[in-house]
């Protein structure tokens, strides 16, 4: 018998199938020197399963990530066995997705700041960024606003500030971001679907 | 060893694509960082086997007899020989035989000997200075008793991996052979003792890169094993502490930390 | 994708060009090598031998930018062989209808161009009607003015040899290619197509598709298991972002976006709400105007009325022929006319083409805001290789981004799978949903419009706008819910046909958008959408249904597919006129007892044979497929134009050397080598397993980057000995734009092609590439090199082909 993919990490958190390796009649009763309560398979055992995407090319391969209960953090992802697409397994960019996580140390985590002529950034917060940019959007807005064309045609139109992404983000933060831009009168909107 | 526990990782090189996903699922598994290492005009990196890096895929461009070309590629790491040279050189029971027939690496007891580095036929075993032990793949030991198949075969996307019982993946890569036909051959069941790892070649073995036609464990491992090892064992008693626990109690570890190394630097242990 | 990823394993023949699906689709190729596994022949045509032409039956070695001349030599085969699927060439195709007669083709040229504008009128293109408006037919396809004979016409240019000649692939290549592919032109063998980006990056992208569509249409491989032509998309959520329309021509859902000229509601719907005489076609968008009106009933809410028009002037319109793609932000921007700058989720000083511009466009910008889970090159602009931050002007903002398993929301696939997704932790830090960021930063400025006004301010004011949680957070399901569409009042929904009347009470989900309301009472961000949640409000996408009652990897109750949940799209063509499966083993619809069974059929109506019955391709007008497709920019059959660079001076099919219908850029940086001894090798750009398209995220990641560490470029042997290059020497790629300097890759997978009598060297880079990390070496990006120009449709960028010099350093 072939031990399959199938049976670990359903997000009912029920670990193994019972048709992989103890379907050979194998006996796991303990016989090595090795910790197995502290094993990392015992850590995604007890762990919270949730599902996720995968986020590079677009075969929409299935994700589990384990999270740990006391600290809240994924400690482990691999593919989503259960997953018709993957059916668990993964490529190099997948197999490493645990590596987007707050585990790299290279992921941003504060709001950063660049003033004019700047040499560096500056660490800053929300309640400083968002006012200042909304500001920054208005007034730009409005100084080159087009209500009408060199045709005198209704155009209501900003070309001022241009829009760029993503394919990257979901389904509901792209619309947000579309409506926001037509909202503002804005017509430079792209993103990678033009690349 | 013969037991009906065994079981074997069927390595098919017809369906491999070399995506790499069995190189980095190995390594997120496992906690191993990933090394800063450099372009050689290849797209095998890390250029060979190392402490962190347990399975490689190796790219080999390769022009037939008859003129024909190809990219082969070929998973490489541990054979899970049955007569397995490092474990009969291991003065400190690190390296052993687990119920599944594969090699085990007990990490809290390796002393950084490095004599399964020499001893190796396949040159798996490697060593890191900074912790000064000696790493390789043991078949994702902790999966397996968990009913779990190894991250590396897990993560295999064309099926180019698979496990399962010794009797089922020797029937399985022979019709493999059969089925491709050419030079298509069954690598690993012939030697040491039969490995717990089988390749389904492509090519005859002797077209690939670092693959030794006929492996085997000298002679004189046969002598240390037997005679002189059980009087050493007694005498390191059980001095070893490990710092394998700490990938364990202390989460994951960064990818990138930098390694005891130097930058995409490696050394075979015992050179 | 008109089908989806699974259904590759059902093929007899997966033609693979302009893809390296191994390295790119990994996951895509797993089926693919089950459909092998099984029998099928898999066939890759591309200009390099990669780990996909490793496991392909053969590898086809073609001179990048020559697609269309490969597949037009294919429908000349087809033609001239009789391989052509007749009954559904007949029924499902335009290939009887006959072709207006200003219609015109010579020397390279269609009727009604404009070589000042570079532009053609596309009066002449137009296939004629019956005074009743139905189309005219001729059903033996004999009459010299018909598609078919047009089209026999047209491709009988294409021989071997003027193929052979333009492509590089040997005349016993293009063959084993023709012949295997064509095989497929039988009810009982399916053949697919599966692209990517090696087709959508040239000047003639879009006509390289249409070339394909002949093709499958021709062999009657669209709408069935195993068939179809598959984009497969290089992000994440490409599928979803282009849904969502976070583009400048099309609004969500794929309506279009207003242009000056329409200056009222019902002028906009008038022209772009088609309108079929002909009673066999169902012409679904003839349902645009509910799509529309539900669209603006979701942005302005109770703002909208019909007084109002519903908000439509409210929008922004554009100047009827202008564009404003990247590639024109940026030729503006470097023209010092764009002021501000969001750029989410993207790299765009490294992914835009002709990098040396495109950093300089973004010094003239006065803010710069970013949205991110790492740091990159067009963040950073103002410190880049010889850039003096000092001198910058720019105000940057780099706001921290929640990764996507930090949030819950949906993703779409290729295959149109809407799949739900949870969040598993919080963004470490004070990182936030791109979701919740954009909330935010529009709240603050409604707050500022509501206090001081300002020019056209309704929209901004009247936005609907309220999408967060109780906590004051991005909430995704109620984002997802106004995508479907709600119903804003109790509504009754009356269906004649059947007889029935159902009741909606406000605010319940609206379960399809078949329901969508002309009147207003119901909101849809996205009719596409409609039907991700049930009327009961059940979220579809988050289904994890496994079965898979056909054996055809269709998993009808695995997430939500658009539209309908319909896994294959045109799927009643896999049935004749009659509703009978073309392929039995292939059955993915059946019309059985008065209906169909299956698959979601595309619509409900009987197969045309039968009384009320419809024609396959509703979406289009006409009801079939569009063998001469009067939509695009450059004429309704595909012709060969060289890429804007290329290695010829002239172009062996006519005088037009280039796409005539293409934007050309003019800026001082926008300069072009052509046929120049000085740039003499043919260079393509493309991606690998281990990195993503700039590298953005995947350089940050050490695992990845250990395994692909460092910039290089692929040059052939025999190139590498005549310039005396040895593999993994450092070399200088330059073209009259910029230089790069990597690593080379001496490599046996790349040979000379004889292109019309002389030998052409072809050189390759990953565009992974970028200055600010890893910070070791001298990396940066490809674009250097590439030319600002697009396809005449999409302004999908020229990335694949172009010439450079190659010099070792």
């Amino acid at each position: 018998m072939e031990i399959t993919r199938r049976g670990f990490l359903t997000l009912s958190g029920a670990v193994g199938s019972g048709i992989a390796l103890s379907g050979l009649g194998i006996n796991l009763s303990p016989v090595q020197a090795y910790a197995d309560e502290l094993s990392k398979m015992n850590r995604v055992k007890m762990a919270k399963q949730v599902s996720t995407i995968c986020a590079y090319c677009s075969c929409g391969c299935g994700l589990i990530c384990s999270v740990d209960k006391l600290t809240g953090k994924i400690f482990n992802i691999e593919g989503d066995a259960d997953h018709p697409i993957n059916e668990g397994t993964l490529c190099a960019k997948g197999a490493g997705f645990f590596d987007l996580t707050e585990a790299n140390k290279h992921r941003l985590k504060k709001v950063l700041y660049r003033a004019p002529y700047a040499t560096e950034w500056e660490e800053k917060d929300w309640d400083f960024a968002i006012p200042k940019i909304a500001r920054l959007i208005k007034d730009t807005r409005d100084k080159e606003f087009i209500a009408k064309n060199a045709k005198g045609e209704l155009v209501n139109r900003c070309e001022t500030i241009g829009h760029y992404g993503s394919s990257n983000v979901d389904n509901e933060e792209c619309w947000l971001m579309t409506v926001k831009c037509r909202a503002l009168g804005m017509v430079y909107i792209d993103h990678q679907a033009r690349v | 060893m013969n037991n009906k526990h065994e079981v074997v990782k069927l390595i098919d090189t017809t369906l491999c694509t070399a995506c790499r996903g069995c190189q980095v699922a190995c390594k997120q598994w496992n906690e191993m960082p990933g090394l800063r290492t450099k372009q050689w005009g290849s797209y095998q990196n890390p250029p060979d086997l190392q402490w962190n890096t347990w399975t490689l895929i190796r790219f080999q461009e390769h022009v037939n007899e008859k003129k024909e070309f190809n990219w082969l590629f070929r998973k490489d790491g541990c054979m899970h020989c049955t007569d397995a040279a490092c474990v009969k050189v291991c003065p400190s029971g690190a390296l052993h035989h687990t119920e599944f027939g594969t090699v085990g690496l007990n990490s809290s007891r390796c002393i950084g000997c490095k004599e399964c580095v020499s001893a190796c036929p396949f040159e798996v075993p490697r060593y890191s200075r900074e912790t000064d032990k000696i790493y390789k793949c043991d078949l994702c030991y902790s999966r397996l008793r968990s009913d779990e198949s190894p991250a590396c075969v897990k993560s295999c996307l064309t099926g180019a991996l698979s496990i399962g019982s010794k009797e089922q993946m020797l029937k399985k890569a022979y019709a493999r052979a059969k089925k491709v036909g050419g030079d298509a051959n069954v690598y690993g069941d012939k030697f040491v003792g039969g490995t717990h790892v089988l390749y389904v070649l492509q090519e005859k073995a002797s077209v690939y890169d670092s693959l030794p036609r006929n492996p085997s464990v000298p002679f004189s491992l046969f002598v240390w094993k037997d005679m002189l090892k059980p009087l050493a064992l007694l005498a390191a008693g059980g001095v070893l502490a490990g710092s394998f626990l700490h990938y364990i109690l202390h989460g994951p570890k960064l990818p990138d930390e930098p390694g005891p190394n130097e930058p995409g630097k490696d050394e075979k242990g015992g050179e | 994708m008109t089908n989806h990823y699974i259904d590759m394993k059902n093929s007899d023949c997966i033609l693979i060009m302009g893809s390296n699906a191994a390295e790119h689709h990994p996951m895509a190729f797993r089926w693919m090598l089950k459909a092998k596994e099984k029998g099928a022949t898999l066939i890759h045509v591309d200009p390099r031998y990669t780990r996909t032409s490793a496991r392909c039956d053969f590898h086809v070695p073609l001179r990048s930018g020559t697609d269309i001349a490969f597949l037009g030599g294919m429908i000349n085969y087809i033609l001239s062989n009789d391989k052509c699927f007749k009954e559904y060439v007949l029924n499902y195709t335009n290939a009887s209808f006959i072709v207006g007669s200003g219609y015109k083709f010579e020397d390279g040229l269609f009727s009604g161009y404009d070589a000042e504008k570079r532009k053609y009128s596309k009066d002449t293109w137009v296939l004629e009607k019956e005074s009743n408006g139905i189309p005219k037919r001729d059903m033996s396809l004999n009459d010299p003015r018909c598609v078919f004979q047009m089209l026999k016409t047209h491709y009988s240019r294409y021989t071997l040899d003027k193929v052979s000649s333009i492509t590089g692939v040997t005349k016993e290549n293009l063959l084993k290619v023709y012949e295997v592919f064509s095989a497929t032109g039988v009810p009982d063998k399916a053949g697919t197509e599966c692209y990517a980006l090696g087709w959508c990056h040239h000047t003639t992208g879009s006509q390289i598709i249409r070339t394909m569509s002949i093709v499958q249409m021709l062999l009657g491989n669209m709408g069935i298991a195993g068939g179809g032509i598959n984009a497969m998309r290089g992000e994440p959520n490409v599928q979803g972002s282009t849904d969502q329309a976070v583009l400048y021509n099309i609004l969500p859902g794929y309506l279009k976006m207003p242009s000056a000229s329409l200056e009222s509601i019902e002028h906009y719907l008038e022209k772009y709400t088609p309108v079929s005489k002909d009673p066999h076609s169902a012409n679904y968008y003839s349902n645009y105007p509910k799509f529309f009106v539900s669209f603006l009933m979701a942005l302005f809410d109770d703002k909208a009325t019909k007084e109002n028009s519903f908000g439509y002037n409210w929008l922004p319109k554009l100047d009827d022929g202008k564009h404003y793609s990247t590639m024109h932000l940026f030729d503006k921007m470097y023209d010092g006319k764009v002021k501000g700058y969001f750029c989410v989720g993207a790299d765009t000083a490294n992914s835009t083409p002709n990098t040396r511009k495109v950093r300089k466009a973004l010094e003239n910008l006065d803010w710069l805001v970013g949205e991110n889970i790492f740091n990159n090159e067009t963040y950073e602009f103002w410190r880049g290789p010889g850039v003096d931050p000092k001198k910058i002007k720019t105000e940057c903002f780099l706001l921290p981004a929640a990764a996507t398993m930090e949030k819950a929301g949906s993703q779409s696939n290729s295959g149109r799978m809407i799949q739900w997704k949870y969040k598993a932790a919080e963004a470490p830090g004070d990182g936030l949903p791109v979701g919740e960021i954009t909330i935010k930063i529009m709240k603050a400025v409604k707050e500022l419009y509501a206090k001081e006004g300002g020019p056209n301010a309704e929209p901004i004011l009247n936005l609907y706008w309220d999408y967060l949680d109780r906590n004051g957070h991005f909430d995704a399901l109620k984002v997802s819910k106004r995508l479907n569409g709600v119903f804003l009042k109790d509504t009754v929904i009356e269906d004649k046909a059947k007889g029935t009347k159902i009741e909606f009470k406000k605010g319940q989900c609206v379960p399809g958008f078949g329901n969508l309301q002309l009147d207003g009472s119901t909101a849809s961000g996205n009719w596409v959408h409609s039907g991700s949640f049930g009327a009961d409000g059940e979220n579809k996408m988050a289904k994890r249904g496994k079965d898979d009652s056909t054996g055809l990897g269709i998993f009808p109750n695995w997430a939500y597919v658009w539209p309908v949940n319909r896994r294959i799209m045109y799927n009643r063509a896999s049935c004749d006129v009659n509703g009978k499966p073309w392929d039995p083993k292939r059955k993915i619809l059946e019309w059985k007892d008065g209906k169909w069974v299956g698959d979601v059929p595309d619509g409900p109506w009987p197969p045309p044979a039968l009384e009320g019955g419809k024609y396959p391709f509703i979406m289009q007008k006409d009801g079939v497929g569009s063998i001469f497709g009067p939509g695009m920019a450059e004429g309704p059959f595909p012709e060969h134009y060289e890429p804007l660079e290329g290695p010829l001076t002239k172009n062996p099919m006519s005088s037009q050397l280039i796409n005539p219908a293409i934007e050309i850029f003019k800026s001082d940086l926008d300069k072009i080598a052509r046929a120049s001894e000085k740039y003499p090798y043919v260079c393509t750009t493309y991606s690998c397993t281990e990195h993503w398209c700039t590298g953005a995220l995947t350089r940050w990641q050490a695992w990845l980057l250990e395994a692909m560490p460092e910039a290089y470029a692929e040059i052939g042997d025999l190139l590498a000995k005549e310039k005396g290059i040895r593999n993994g020497e450092r070399i200088k790629v330059s073209s009259i734009r910029g230089s790069v300097k990597c690593v080379a890759m001496v490599t046996k997978r790349f040979k000379p092609f004889l292109i019309e009598g002389k030998t052409v060297h072809q050189v390759g880079l990953p565009f992974n590439y970028g200055w600010l990390f890893p910070k070791d070496n001298e990396d940066d990006t490809a674009n250097f090199l590439t030319p600002t120009v697009g396809d005449a449709n999409t302004f999908c960028p020229e990335y694949k082909a172009f010439m450079v010099n190659v010099e070792k350093l």
